[in-house]
């Protein structure tokens, strides 16, 4: 663990929250894009380290929080039918759909399963040739390569019992989405640092440079977000509006090759409504027609499942920045982990969760 | 005239419509939130009397002017078998642990088993012994029990109760109420190494580990203690379910006390954080079942922690903090690069997260 110990000194954490306080001069907004990132902040009390200028906004890049209301439905849909095995991340199970969650219908008898790879999924499928396995794929750019290995894995072996219900989103058209959208006030952006071990840097300096702001790649441990901070403000102080890797551990500027190539071997960018956001151009994945036969959408015929929204919930506002969660009336009321209204509430990602368990006094 | 809402009295069905949340799921046996409401709607509006009240881990009864303290606990676990134990002395532990840390001493334990249709004789075999070499170890008899089978399918493999009773001297008081502004918080050892060797085993997650449960009996180690600071111990809690996190929530809740712990204090095993920061676990929130929480005076607090750490099960014994009159009800932590934030209890269970 003396990788991560690095990460997690107090007193290399001083010096950095002290050169930060040297060279800001103005306030600024900054985006913290995944919630992994606004886990490490709010976990590590690490608000408490940055000066007044600097106001941190938490951004929509919660898997759990991003997936539609009608794709939960969809998924407890497909668990009802007789002999499906319905296989997901943990997290997922216990977002609420307009009626029910995964957990409350796997207590009910549906026989739906936690698996910790795709390939579980798979191994599932295998095994039990008499049933349907379907597995949740969600997520961005990090999960999709497994999904999309998990599904060329079974065309390989011709599995036919196996399908996935998809909702993958992407990063960079949602960032997109919100610098051009009017009265956009974020500054600067922490951007994910597994996102673009994935896909590269390509797609952030082009958004920087487009629209002249920083983008600094960045890790997920303490000091990691303290000096992606740091060089935040370094750029917006200097005006230096390029993508910078400040996660070179990781992170190599054209991303990650095997895991593009399986990405485009299996799915096509297609438009994708994001919970809380609306409908994204080109924002999502979907199976392309040469592996249409695993889409479990078409298969157990849930395609046109459509839901509401909570009226209650501010998601949407919540996952753009607008508004913190401790500006929402059901915050710690009516909506809480036992109770969640919306998905922000539900993952360890989710911003509402996140201000929930650790930053309530 | 026709009436529109009515008892059916044929089937003694009610015309409320069933909601969602009228079903147990899992979450409900997690040990955190989600129990705690379970046992105040279901449980304590029935069973509601004055040494129920206390809600701590077993009942201290009066009888015959002897203190004697009374527990049971059902054990459930899968897989049956894990690195460092079994169900066997789990079980035993498990009710050991539950006296001593009513501040007794644990004598006697019944054993009821609900065994699944075709389960193999000889590893049952294998848990009874070491069920015995448990009870040895705590220097307990298992003087009674039961047997129970069932067809195949109605159960999972097996599942053990075990009650217990132990005798309290007549000084000790140990209550989670009594934890009092100004007191230490100690903690005996590592955390969460029992949650995480049981996770690596079991189906549909098996990751290479040395790591072993912490499964053992505490009540020899909570007598030393208790020999060298009687009263001043105000509360003993055993973090199974739930975890440090939960317990120490129920604590402050309960004593209406704050408690303010330092992450940099709290003993984490290398190969359990890895295993924690892999799934997205927080170690906080893991259970352990050979491990405790003393709520002390603070001024016996160096004492208990070296009596502790002469004992091979209190080794790694330490102080994590300390009781606070200010937050009451809450759990607060000082993060290790400087930050402090709030430890909630936990709502369900932990679920593995996405990415």
């Amino acid at each position: 663990m003396k990788f991560v110990d690095d990460y997690r000194k107090q007193e290399d954490a001083e010096k950095v929250s002290h050169a930060i306080r040297q060279i800001v001069k103005r306030p600024w907004k900054i985006m913290e894009i995944c919630g992994g990132q606004t886990h490490t902040f709010v976990k590590y009390g690490m608000d408490q380290l940055l000066p007044p200028e600097i106001e941190l906004v938490h951004g929509p890049g919660c898997p759990v929080c991003v997936t539609p209301l009608s794709f939960v439905d969809k998924a407890i849909a497909i668990s009802n039918v007789d002999d499906i095995i319905f296989t997901s991340f943990g997290d997922m199970l216990r977002v609420p759909g307009s009626h029910s969650d995964l957990l409350k219908e796997k207590a009910k008898g549906n026989d739906i399963r936690i698996v910790y790879s795709p390939l579980d999924s798979l191994t599932l499928a295998i095994s039990h040739p008499e049933k349907q396995i379907v597995l949740f794929g969600i997520g961005f750019e990090t999960t999709a390569p497994t999904i999309a290995f998990t599904v060329a894995t079974a065309a390989k072996l011709q599995i036919t019992n196996f399908s996935v219900l998809i909702s993958h989103v992407l990063v960079p058209p949602a960032i997109k989405a919100l610098l051009a959208a009017d009265g956009n006030k974020i500054n600067g952006f922490i951007a994910p640092g597994h996102v673009v071990s994935i896909t590269g840097t390509e797609a952030y300096q082009n958004l920087a440079e487009t629209y002249r702001v920083p983008f600094v790649v960045t890790g997920f441990e303490p000091l990691d977000l303290l000096t992606g901070i740091y060089k935040t403000v370094k750029a917006l102080e200097e005006k230096d509006y390029r993508c910078q890797n400040n996660y070179t551990r990781v992170v190599l500027e054209e991303g990650n090759k095997t895991a593009k190539h399986y990405v485009q071997d299996v799915f096509e960018v297609c438009d994708r409504t994001w919970r809380g956001l609306g409908n994204i151009p080109n924002s999502g994945y979907r199976l392309k027609n040469s592996y249409f036969r695993y889409n479990a959408e078409q298969k157990f015929n849930v395609a046109s499942i459509s839901s509401e929204e909570s009226p209650v919930c501010i998601a949407g506002q919540i996952l753009k920045g607008e508004k913190k969660p401790f500006e929402c009336a059901a915050f710690a009321a009516s909506c809480n982990p036992e109770n969640p209204k919306g998905a922000p509430m539900v993952s360890s990602e989710g911003a509402c969760s996140t201000y929930y368990n650790y930053k309530r006094v | 005239m026709t009436r529109e809402f009515s008892m059916n009295p044929d089937t003694f069905s009610c015309p409320l419509p069933r909601r969602d949340d009228d079903f147990i799921s899992l979450a409900h046996g997690g040990g955190g939130k989600l129990s705690q409401q379970l046992i105040e709607e279901a449980f304590l509006p029935e069973f509601s009397n004055r040494y129920l009240q206390d809600m701590h881990d077993g009942a201290t009864l009066n009888i015959n002017n002897a203190k004697i303290a009374f527990t049971t606990d059902s054990h459930v676990i899968t897989p049956i078998f894990f690195p460092g134990g079994d169900i066997g002395s789990l079980s035993v532990c498990g009710t050991v642990n539950d006296l001593a840390m009513c501040g007794a001493k644990p004598l006697f334990i019944s054993a009821g088993f609900i065994i699944e249709e075709g389960f193999g004789k000889p590893e049952l075999i294998k848990i009874v012994q070491s069920m015995q070499m448990a009870a040895k170890r705590a220097d307990v008899h298992i003087v009674t029990g039961d047997t129970k089978v069932v067809d195949r399918g109605k159960a999972d493999k097996l599942y053990i109760n075990t009650s217990g009773i132990g005798i309290v001297e007549n000084h000790i008081h140990i209550s989670p109420k009594r934890a009092k502004p100004g007191d230490s918080v100690i903690l005996s050892g590592t955390i969460a190494d029992h949650g995480i060797a049981v996770l690596s085993n079991r189906e549909g997650l098996t990751f290479d580990t040395r790591l072993h449960s912490d499964v053992a009996p505490l009540s020899e180690l909570v007598q030393l203690i208790l020999n060298q600071a009687g009263d001043k111990i105000h509360v003993l809690r055993d973090p199974t379910r739930g975890g440090v996190a939960s317990a120490l929530n129920e604590i402050a809740q309960q004593a209406k006390v704050g408690v303010a712990i330092h992450e940099n204090e709290i003993r984490v095993k290398d190969e359990v954080r890895g295993a924690c920061e892999l799934l997205g676990f927080d170690p906080l929130y893991v259970a352990n079942e050979g491990k405790f929480l003393c709520i002390a005076a603070q001024e016996k607090a160096k004492d208990i922690v070296e009596t502790m750490r002469a004992h091979p099960l209190g080794k790694q014994a330490t102080v994590i903090g300390t009781v606070t009159e200010g937050h009451p009800g809450r759990v607060l932590l000082k993060t290790g690069i400087g930050g402090t934030r709030i430890v909630e209890m936990i709502s369900g269970e932990q679920l593995p997260r996405i990415c």
